[in-house]
Order: C-alpha cells, then structure tokens, then sequence
C-alpha cells in the first residue's frame, strides 16, 4: 500500500532534501514493485523542483524580536552607540 | 664626633663616574627592579625623529622617567598620549650621564588590563572547573537552520557583514535580530535577556552571539558570568563570533561552536546555496538512473520470462523432434557413404588383383600365346603338329605362323616359338 505523502508545496527545504535523499536511496535498492517505483520517481521529481525552486526563489527574511513582557518591566534604556 | 672621625681617617672620595657606576650595578643586581610592572599616567610624552619614546609616568607622589626604545616602540599596540593611565613593565636602570634611574620599558598595557586579565583567568579556571566548557557539552549545529536567531548590535556593521553572507549562501532561513547594546553596563544583562526571550518565544535553531573587533574593554560583557552560564544555557546551539580572531572571551569558550568573526559566525550557521543546487542536481541524476536501472532490470527479468515460457511450449517438442530427427537423418547419411566406401575399396583391390592375373598384361611384357585358329590354347609341344597353323597372339594383335618341326625336352625350346 503507498504511503500517503505531505504536498510539495507544505514541505521546508531541509524536510524535502531529506526526504529526496531518502527516495532516491530506497529506489536504488530496487526493492519495490515497477509501478511503485515509478511513483517514488515522480514523487522524487516534484521535490527536486520544489528544493529548486526555495533555492533560486528565497528572500531572506529578517524580523526584529519584540520587546519582551520582562524587558517592558524594566526601566528600557537606550542602546549604546557603537 | 663624625666629623672629628672623618678628620681622623680621612678616606679617598668617590669619582661621581664610580659611584653612578656602583649604583648602577646595584639597581641591576636586584631582581624586582629588573623585571616590574609599574602603573601611572603617562606625562611628558616625547618622540624624538630617533624613533625612541621617552615619558615620565607619574602618580599623585611620585615620577619616574621611561624609555622605550625604537624597536620596542615599532611593536606597541597601545597608542600613547598624555595622561593615559597605563602600566608598563621594564627595568630599572641608570643613565649615568644624568645620573637618572629610569624604567626601560618592554612591555605596556592599558590600566586596568592587567587586572581585568586575573579576573579573566579566574573566572574562566572556575567555571571550568564546573564543566561549562566541557566539549561533551557541545551541541551539534543544524545543517539547515531554519530559523536563525542574531544577538548582536542592530546598528553594528557585523550585523550587515551577517546579514549579507547569510542572504548570499542560504537565503531560506529566517532571522529574528535580537538587538543589544554590545559594551557598556547594559550589554551583559541585555545579551543574556536576548538569549532567554529567542529560545523561549522563537525556537530558533541556532543563534549567533556576535560583536566586532575591539579592546579587551570593549570585548567585556562576553566575559561576564551571566553571559557565559545564558549560553551554556540555551535551548538552541550557539555560534559566537566576537571580536577578531585573535580575541577569546568566556563566551566563545562556553559557546557549542566559537567562529573567529561575525562574518566567520554567519559563514558556520548556514550551507551553501550553491552547494546544496549542486547536491540536488546530484540527487536528481541519481534518481533518473535509478528508474532506468530498475526498468532495464524488469525488461531483463521479462526476456527471461518469456525465453522460461518458450522452453515450456509445445512448440518446443515439435522443434525438439525435428531436429532429432535432422540428427538421425545426418547419421545415417554418413554411415550409408562410408559403409559404401568400404566397398569400393574392396572392389579396387579385387580389380588391381584381376588386372595382375589378365594374360594380355603377361603379352605386354614380350610374351606371346599359340592358339589353333579355332582357339583353343597351345601350351604342350606335342598339342602342335608340324605344318600346322598357329595363331601367336601379341599385346597388340597376333601373327599367324606355321609349325616347322617339334622338339621337346631334352633341346630347351625357343621361347614361345616366336620365330616367324
């Protein structure tokens, strides 16, 4: 029975990278049935190009953390200028 | 009375060369004055074109003169100027031409150094000595941080070297800037605040404790005990970038990973872009040639399907008895030529016997045979009678003689009775 698979799109880089890593070695032990294979290489496909896709598209993305109940507490002081 | 005893044994006086001499090897044979630090404020500073410096240090009480000389002062790191309070370590010895004693001075450190580098050590040999720099204690850092979580000074450029490298390598991730003071008063109570509020609220999978270059004064809030136990503390593995590479602070000792810069620190926290497209280009090879492989592989296990399938069919009986038969029918075919080569070899034999024994070869080698013209074959004289008519038959034809006379035994007849 095939396994039932996260959608592409929902996967990090990092959990799609493994799981392609994972894929491609179970598919070099040949282990599964034709049609099994094949879907493991479409399967493989889809996440070659979403890992592509975060690596060509990414954005860094910066945020500030905002000032914390504790900090709030405190008497806030200013930042010493470098 | 003193001076009646110096009247009374008046004794030679001392040249002042000597006697500068005799103090100067007494200053120099006294091991505290040769190798001192002493701390005061720097007055009269002079740095004539020869390359050495001279200074008085000086305290509320007291002065003393310095020299440091060219090769020395080419090597200081500390730049000079009066009223800096330094501490400078030397000997003391004299200038006899002034009769001065002075400090040569070797070595020289800010004020305050010197003492905040014992606190240094020892803090650092304390907390050692309860674990936290343990490297068992070293967590490893994620190969592909998803959120990275940066204490440093939201307006230092260490931030931006950062920020740059990590968009350049792996611009995935997402960085939460967790802004601090990074010297002064504050800047210990507001890293560690930022290490605690990060773990709790962001979980990120790595933070980078970060600050540019500066002195060991400026470098202080990373040795400070709260700092070095917020690390050790953290949730998330830490990378420490501070300072230059030359620099070590307790943080960078209690930190999982210590980088040499900012720009070191951010290089460590994230993988590189290009390398991991390379990897996925790798992976996506590996995975075509993996399906090829496997339908070679289940086209190989067909051919041998159907070849196992080909020998099981009836057809393959049929086949099978034919070529049996094809087998059968070339054997005897060959047994058949060969029996009948037997033959003819025997029937050679018996013809060359035959031609051995035919007459007419007997004739071919000068022999002749008498017969009666009705043919019947002479072969004793007294078969012929004298008159009659003998035909002697030759290989090529025969002669057709009369018999003259008889003569048998004793007389040895002519040979055949050839004579025409």
């Amino acid at each position: 029975m095939p396994e039932p698979w996260k959608a592409v799109e929902s996967l990090s880089y990092e959990e799609a990278y493994a799981e392609l890593e994972q894929l491609v070695q179970r598919l070099e032990s040949g282990q599964q049935s034709l049609e099994e294979a094949i879907r493991l290489f479409e399967r493989g496909q889809a996440l070659i190009r979403h890992c592509q896709a975060l690596l060509d598209q990414a954005e860094l993305r910066v945020r500030e953390l905002g000032p914390s109940a504790a900090l709030e507490d405190e008497s806030p002081e200013e930042e010493a200028p470098l | 009375m003193a001076l009646e005893q110096l009247d009374l044994f008046p004794r030679t006086a001392l040249s002042v060369s000597a006697l500068t001499q005799y103090l100067r090897t007494l200053l120099e044979s006294d091991d505290l004055l040769q190798d001192v630090w002493v701390q005061g404020e720097i007055s009269n500073l002079s740095r004539p074109t020869s390359g050495h410096i001279y200074f008085t240090l000086k305290d509320e009480y007291a002065a003393l003169r310095c020299v440091i000389w060219r090769a020395q002062a080419q090597r200081l790191r500390v730049a000079l100027q009066n009223g800096l309070a330094i501490e400078a370590h030397g000997y003391i010895s004299l200038y006899e031409r002034d009769g001065q004693y002075q400090l040569y001075v070797d070595a020289l450190r800010l004020a305050g150094e010197g003492l905040l580098f014992q606190e240094f050590l020892r803090l650092k040999a304390r907390l050692e000595a309860e674990g936290l720099f343990e490297p068992t204690r070293k967590r490893p850092i994620p190969a592909f941080p998803q959120r990275i979580g940066l204490v440093t000074s939201p307006t230092g450029a260490a931030l931006q070297d950062m920020l740059n490298i990590i968009r350049q390598r792996y611009p995935l991730v997402e960085i939460v800037l967790a802004p601090v003071s990074v010297q002064g008063e504050e800047a210990a109570s507001e890293v560690v605040r930022a290490i605690a509020d990060l773990n709790q609220r962001e979980r990120p999978s790595l933070i980078i404790v970060a600050r540019g270059g500066g002195s060991l004064e400026d470098l202080w809030a990373f040795n400070d005990e709260r700092v070095v136990r917020a690390i050790a503390a953290s949730q998330a593995p830490i990378i420490t970038g501070i300072g230059h590479e030359t620099d070590f602070t307790l943080a960078d000792f209690a930190a999982d990973l210590r980088a040499p810069t900012p720009s070191a620190a951010a290089m460590l926290a994230t993988p590189d872009g290009a390398e991991l497209q390379h990897k996925v280009r790798q992976l996506e090879r590996r995975l075509a040639s993996a399906l090829e492989a496997r339908v070679q592989e289940e086209k190989h296990r067909l051919l041998l399907l159907r070849q196992r399938l080909e020998r099981a069919s009836p057809l393959r009986r049929v086949r099978e008895d034919r070529q049996r038969l094809d087998y059968l029918s070339t054997w005897a075919a060959h047994h058949i030529t060969s029996a009948l080569r037997l033959r003819r070899l025997h029937l050679q034999g018996l013809q060359a016997r035959l031609e051995s024994l035919n007459p007419r070869a007997v004739l071919a080698r000068g022999y002749a045979i008498l017969q009666r013209p009705d043919g019947q074959t002479v072969q004793r004289v007294h078969q012929a009678a004298a008159g009659e008519i003998l035909h002697a038959h030759l290989a090529d034809g025969y002669l057709s003689t009369r018999v003259e006379s008889l003569h048998p035994h004793p007389p040895p007849p002519p040979e055949g009775g050839t004579h025409a």
